[in-house]
């Protein structure tokens, strides 16, 4: 076990938590989904996010045996467990973002670092800087081609791939964990802007926020 | 618009996502008490700018956050090659004018 000051950053105090997006929802509205809408915005707040840095073998052998999932190795990939709700994704070539269900985060990284022990290493949990908005609907990826300058045509965009390019001209993770659902990682001090963007962008889709 | 391969995502992106970062190659002394003024003043303020081919340092600020080289022509801003850090590039100035040259010679020849 390193020496590193570690800290849960969730705590049993009564203090009320609130996602990302509850100012906007009120600011801006969340137009409903009907069945009309050919997009939908759904925000998965409160994720734990964790940014491990190091060399892929050591990261890798730790990953599999606490998380039971593969490191990616290859450059923009994405990989996650069979229900979608654990996921790993290469940054760059020591960088991989982990998503789990919120609440999850702190244990995750206290059996990392019990693993990792001395190795040469770093787990920062970024959980409350960034938060998750998922786009699904026929239309999801001509909304996306709006802004994004990345190709996400699905011949060169597959399901399993996750990239950190610019959305409205926004530093943003844009990933495709399954045919239908794309998903955002944007900064939290961003995710108003990016929600009214994607609102008025989606208003010729109809597009509908469920909450 | 530049369309970049980024040596470390392994494939092109958008020039948008990079920023150049001036001359490569750049040594740090050593010994920076060693140095004189004037090979300090080298390092520190005076870089190459030349017509024709040239290694530049470029980040890829919205990607992967990785710093390469460029070999980049500056009259046709041509991206000739982009290799990792540590690496040596591959087309230098001197081996453009060779391939110039054998091209002149063929010309004199045919």
């Amino acid at each position: 076990m390193s020496n590193a000051a570690t800290f849960d950053t969730r705590t049993d105090s009564a203090i009320p938590v609130e996602p990302p997006l509850a100012y906007s929802y009120r600011r801006s509205g969340a137009p409903a989904a009907g069945p009309e809408s050919r997009v939908i915005l759904r925000e998965r707040a409160l994720l734990g996010h964790l940014v491990l840095r190091g060399g892929a073998i050591v990261l890798d052998e730790a990953v599999r045996e606490v998380l039971g999932l593969n490191l990616p190795g290859e450059p923009q990939g994405l990989v996650q467990d069979e229900r979608g709700e654990r996921s790993i994704q290469w940054l760059s070539p020591d960088e991989w973002l982990v998503i789990v269900p919120g609440g999850e985060e702190f244990e995750l990284e206290t059996r990392l670092r019990e693993r990792l022990g001395d190795a040469h290493y770093a787990i920062s949990d970024v959980s409350g800087g960034q938060t998750l908005l998922e786009l699904s609907g026929e239309a999801a990826r001509e909304l996306l081609m709006k802004t994004v300058i990345y190709d996400v045509h699905p011949s060169h965009f597959p399901v399993g791939r996750g990239v950190t390019t610019v959305f409205a001209k926004a530093t943003t993770i844009l990933r495709r964990p399954s045919e239908e659902r794309w998903e955002l990682v944007v900064r939290r001090s961003f995710a108003d802007y990016c929600y009214r963007w994607l609102l008025d962008a989606g208003e010729e889709y109809a597009i509908g926020v469920v909450r | 618009m530049f369309y970049i391969y980024c040596p470390y995502c392994g494939e092109h992106r958008e020039e948008e996502e990079f920023h150049p970062k001036g001359q490569a190659h750049i040594e740090r002394p050593k010994e920076p008490e060693a140095c004189s003024d004037e090979e300090w003043g080298d390092y520190l303020f005076f870089r190459d700018n030349p017509r024709g081919v040239h290694h530049e340092l470029w980040v890829h600020a919205v990607g992967c956050r990785k710093f390469f080289n460029v070999t980049r022509h500056t009259v046709t801003y041509e991206i000739l090659e982009t290799y990792k850090m540590g690496e040596q590039p591959s087309i230098t100035a001197d081996s453009q004018n060779q391939v110039a040259a054998a091209s002149r010679q063929e010309g004199v020849r045919a």
